[in-house]
């Protein structure tokens, strides 16, 4: 159901962030690489404290460092002399390259100038240039991300790229499969990880911050952290028998994944983000059509455990009001798994506006297209307030940016995705899988059943 | 270890007092693809006027901008929250074609209805001017409209450095001045300028003055309201805090108002003594002033000395490394840190002049590493190659500090705890000795290496 509100042209307290910081993010995923913003000093730094606050680890992003003659002169002298200086620093594999609004304005050709400081190098000396188009005007940063991650294909895997498609093993016993995890935590990606190699597959999973940002300390000083997907492994995506896609609304656009399958014919999984039973019961059927193996029975005995957990619980949650935000495809996740356990998102919202959210959730699950949920795009957290105060939701599940409001509406908050600036740990919160879910699960049952005890006058000692 | 190569045109920005000799080149743009600690124009602006809690913040630019600057200070407010708000034009691709002038003056009419602040800051970002928007007159013209000032801030991120956006709010707050009557202000009395409430420290020291019998007008900003700002001009002095952010203000002041201005710093005890006994020199005609300043000195004093001697058995001979905004501020932490029995191996700022580093130089010990507007690479270079055991800065150094397995301490705006006056001194220390004595670092790679 579309929301009744006063449409306001400022947005208050954003509920998204800028295109290069998802840009920034993809590109951190790659092995030995360093992101670098085609603009003002400012865009990386703040970038840098945003995730640095979230992540608890360094984040170097290079800057073009524009002035005021870059910007009446173009900025082609300048990223020709940060990406030199960035190779004597940091000799990175991988420059990923994402402009700014400043850039976009001004109309700098950076395919061009890229062609022309490569003509000045020997070839063997450069490390790979990836670019993307980031101006902060069009899309958020979860489009940032998805366009980061479909130019690393688009640029390392050419259409003259040899090793196209041939359905054949190349890489030994195992079976290559590629996956697209969307803008999900490290633990989240190391549990992938974990998954896929039980079913005995090898998978390449791009873009992989795992160990990037979340990583030991160093024993001796590192340019750049360990980790991240290794080039000569995205080089073998063509060859892999199947890509895993996540994010259904990703899914109606341009991706990676459909690169791969339009260049290569590399069969293309789309699914949701795994969460909840529903979605992580499709991602394993199709690990179980990729490998035509049976589910390993550890997986099996953890959704068996969860689905325990989830009768044990359900009064507790059973009919609960919540509301949940954030970007699109991590909504859709979330509502698909509060939808299985009886909780009623009573309000979706997303700062994003791909047009795509309503069709999308009401694909997800029969049970929340009956459910009448309000559905916003484009919402600000001032305008999420002003709803959660109608509708006196039970709890609110989202990212840290959403706390002023459940602190000013006294409504507890389960904290999810990207960032979470108001506690420890935001890189260890598990979305995915049933392990994921099971976590969740028990955070949001005890999240309820703590706001119950406290409200009560006796006071509790069993449940 | 890989050695760490510093760049050839960074060389000139880094000194080991001792070894080198040349000048610090210093006050200049970042150079590109270094990954300079510094932010932007806009980054400075926005700091400045950040705590003005009565009046309405709005970023005109794409989203980004308000978002990573959404209540990113820990500035207290005793009254109205305004600025913990984040409000943004939020222009997208059809305003840069059209332009966003009448989206920026409808959201500022949306503001100012809905909110009724006193005052409206503009902060114009980087494609603003580049897309042709007039903001100087869309200002004016909701100012007309509304009666309230509406006032541009200059702060597209790449015309200048962060000094630059200081400049701009200083304009920005200097039109505020004078649009109060000033009567019934002491002979007695100051402005606090550069001083931001980050976790109430403005109300430590305006107890202070208060105490001393020293009248406050003004603080800018901290816990800043409009109309406090708009009768600063009656005020006797301009006590400087921060002094890279506000002494232009100050000069500005001078020059119309004919207010002097001294430059101050409230962090460790002997810069927060001298700051109160400078203010009372000041007031030399009134000398109960003076009297009172030494005899809460003292009081003050007594109240921490017996703590900060007993956290500086342990912290003895430890070192410290600092990386901070302000040269001013680097001073005050340096004898701080003696206080606390600490040698400092390196200093480094964002935005100091040559002046400043001249005076830092002098401060500092044999050995010691000066770098202006430096990068990760360089900050863990010398944080190896000295052994320091402690770094100071923000949030953005933090993983530097922690990675090589050392303490932190963070220094800048997103701090709760207060840091500045005597009770800030204590805190500061306390800050420190449970950082540096923590049992953790005997776990790291570092200390297992150095078989510590």
């Amino acid at each position: 159901m579309a929301v009744d509100i006063k449409k306001y042209s400022v947005t208050r307290n954003a509920c998204k962030l800028c295109t290069p910081l998802g840009a920034a993010l993809a590109f951190s995923g790659i092995e030995n690489s360093v992101p670098l913003l085609h603009g003002s000093q400012g865009c990386s730094t703040y970038i840098r404290r945003y995730m640095i606050s979230h992540f608890k680890e360094p984040v170097d992003i290079a800057s073009t460092n524009f002035s005021e003659e870059t910007a009446i002169f173009g900025g082609g002298l300048n990223l020709k002399r940060a990406l030199d200086n960035i190779i004597t620093q940091y000799k990175p594999g991988m420059i990923g390259v994402a402009t700014t609004c400043l850039s976009e304005t001004i109309g700098d050709d950076v395919p061009m100038i890229l062609r022309d400081y490569k003509a000045g190098k020997k070839l063997e000396d450069l490390p790979a240039i990836v670019h993307v188009s980031t101006p902060s005007y069009r899309g958020t940063h979860a489009d940032g991300f998805h366009n980061a991650v479909r130019a690393i294909v688009d640029t390392l895997l050419p259409v003259s790229e040899d090793s196209r498609y041939t359905g054949e093993d190349t890489t030994g016993s195992s079976k290559l499969v590629n996956i697209f995890p969307e803008m999900v935590s490290p633990e989240d990606m190391r549990y992938m990880k974990e998954i896929i190699s039980s079913f005995g597959l090898k998978g390449i999973m791009l873009p992989d911050y795992s160990e990037r940002l979340e990583g030991a300390l160093w024993f001796e000083f590192k340019r750049i952290q360990e980790g991240g997907t290794k080039l000569s492994d995205i080089r073998k995506m063509p060859s892999a028998s199947g890509s895993l896609e996540f994010g259904r609304i990703l899914a109606k656009g341009e991706s990676a994944g459909r690169v791969l399958k339009e260049r290569f014919n590399v069969p293309l999984y789309n699914l949701g983000l795994p969460i909840g039973v529903n979605e992580t019961d499709r991602f394993i059927s199709a690990l179980n059509e990729i490998t035509g193996v049976e589910t390993p029975d550890a997986i099996k005995k953890e959704r068996d455990r969860l689905i325990d957990s989830y009768v044990d619980g359900h009064k507790y949650v059973s009919q609960a009001r919540a509301i949940v935000y954030g970007e699109e495809d991590l909504v859709a996740g979330i509502v698909s798994f509060l939808t299985e356990i009886g909780i009623k998102p009573v309000l979706c919202a997303s700062g994003a506006k791909s047009g795509l959210l309503e069709s999308v959730l009401k694909d997800i699950n029969p049970d929340f297209d009956k459910s009448n949920a309000l559905i916003m795009s484009g919402a600000d957290f001032v305008e999420i307030e002003e709803i959660a105060g109608r509708l006196k939701p039970d709890i609110i599940i989202g990212h840290s940016k959403g706390y002023s409001v459940a602190r000013k509406l006294n409504i507890p908050i389960v904290r999810v995705g990207f960032p979470i600036h108001d506690r420890f740990g935001g890189s260890r919160i598990l979305h995915l899988g049933y392990r994921g879910a099971q976590q969740l699960f028990d955070r949001i049952v005890n999240t309820i059943m703590e706001n119950r005890q406290e409200a009560s006058d006796v006071g509790w000692s069993y449940i | 270890m890989e050695a760490i190569n510093i760049l050839e045109e960074r060389k000139k920005s880094i000194f080991e007092k001792g070894k080198e000799n040349h000048e610090l080149s210093c006050d200049k743009v970042s150079l590109a693809g270094s990954v300079s600690q510094r932010a932007c124009v806009f980054c400075g602006s926005r700091v400045v006027l950040y705590p003005i809690a009565d009046a309405i913040h709005l970023v005109h630019g794409p989203i980004g901008c308000a978002a990573y600057t959404w209540d990113i200070r820990g500035a207290l407010s005793s009254g109205p929250e305004l600025h913990r708000l984040s409000f943004s034009t939020d222009l997208s691709e059809t305003d840069i074609i059209y332009g966003g002038e009448k989206k920026l003056e409808a959201a500022l009419d949306e503001l100012i209805d809905e909110y009724k602040p006193k005052a409206a800051f503009v902060y114009s970002t980087c494609i603003v001017g580049i897309i042709g928007d007039d903001v100087e007159s869309v200002c004016k013209k909701v100012s007309q409209k509304k009666g309230i000032p509406v006032i541009p801030v200059h702060s597209e991120g790449f015309k200048g450095t962060k000094k630059d956006g200081y400049k701009a709010a200083c304009h920005a707050l200097f039109k505020l001045t004078d649009r109060e009557p000033a009567q019934g202000i002491s002979k007695c009395s100051i402005n606090i300028l550069g001083e931001f409430n980050i976790g109430g420290e403005a109300w430590i020291i305006k107890d202070y003055y208060k105490r001393i019998g020293v009248e406050v007008v003004s603080v800018m900003t901290g816990d800043g309201r409009v109309d406090e700002i708009g009768r600063s001009h009656g005020a006797a002095l301009n006590v400087v805090q921060c002094s890279g952010s506000m002494t232009y203000l100050a000069k500005l002041m001078e020059e119309k108002y004919g207010i002097p201005y001294i430059r101050v710093s409230y962090f460790g005890i002997e810069d927060m003594s001298a700051a109160l006994y400078d203010v009372a020199a000041f007031f030399k005609d009134n000398l109960k002033i003076m009297d009172k300043t030494k005899t809460l000195v003292r009081e003050e004093i007594n109240k921490i000395y017996p703590a900060l001697l007993e956290m500086r058995k342990d912290l003895t001979g430890k070192k410290a490394a600092l990386y901070v905004g302000g040269t001013f501020k680097a001073f005050s932490l340096i004898k701080a840190l003696r206080h606390l029995g600490m040698d400092v191996v390196l200093v480094g700022t964002q935005t100091g002049s040559p002046e400043d580093y001249k005076l830092l130089k002098e401060l500092c010990d044999e050995g010691t590493i000066i770098l202006d507007d430096a990068n990760p690479l360089e900050l863990s270079k010398y944080i190896i190659e000295k052994g320091a055991d402690l770094f100071i800065g923000g949030v953005k150094e933090r993983p530097i500090a922690y990675k090589l397995g050392l303490g932190f301490c963070d220094h800048n705006h997103e701090r709760k705890i207060p840091l500045a006056g005597y009770s800030g001194m204590l805190n500061f220390a306390k800050e420190v000795y449970d950082t540096v004595m923590s049992p953790v670092w005997k776990l790291t790679p570092r200390m297992e290496k150095n078989g510590r």
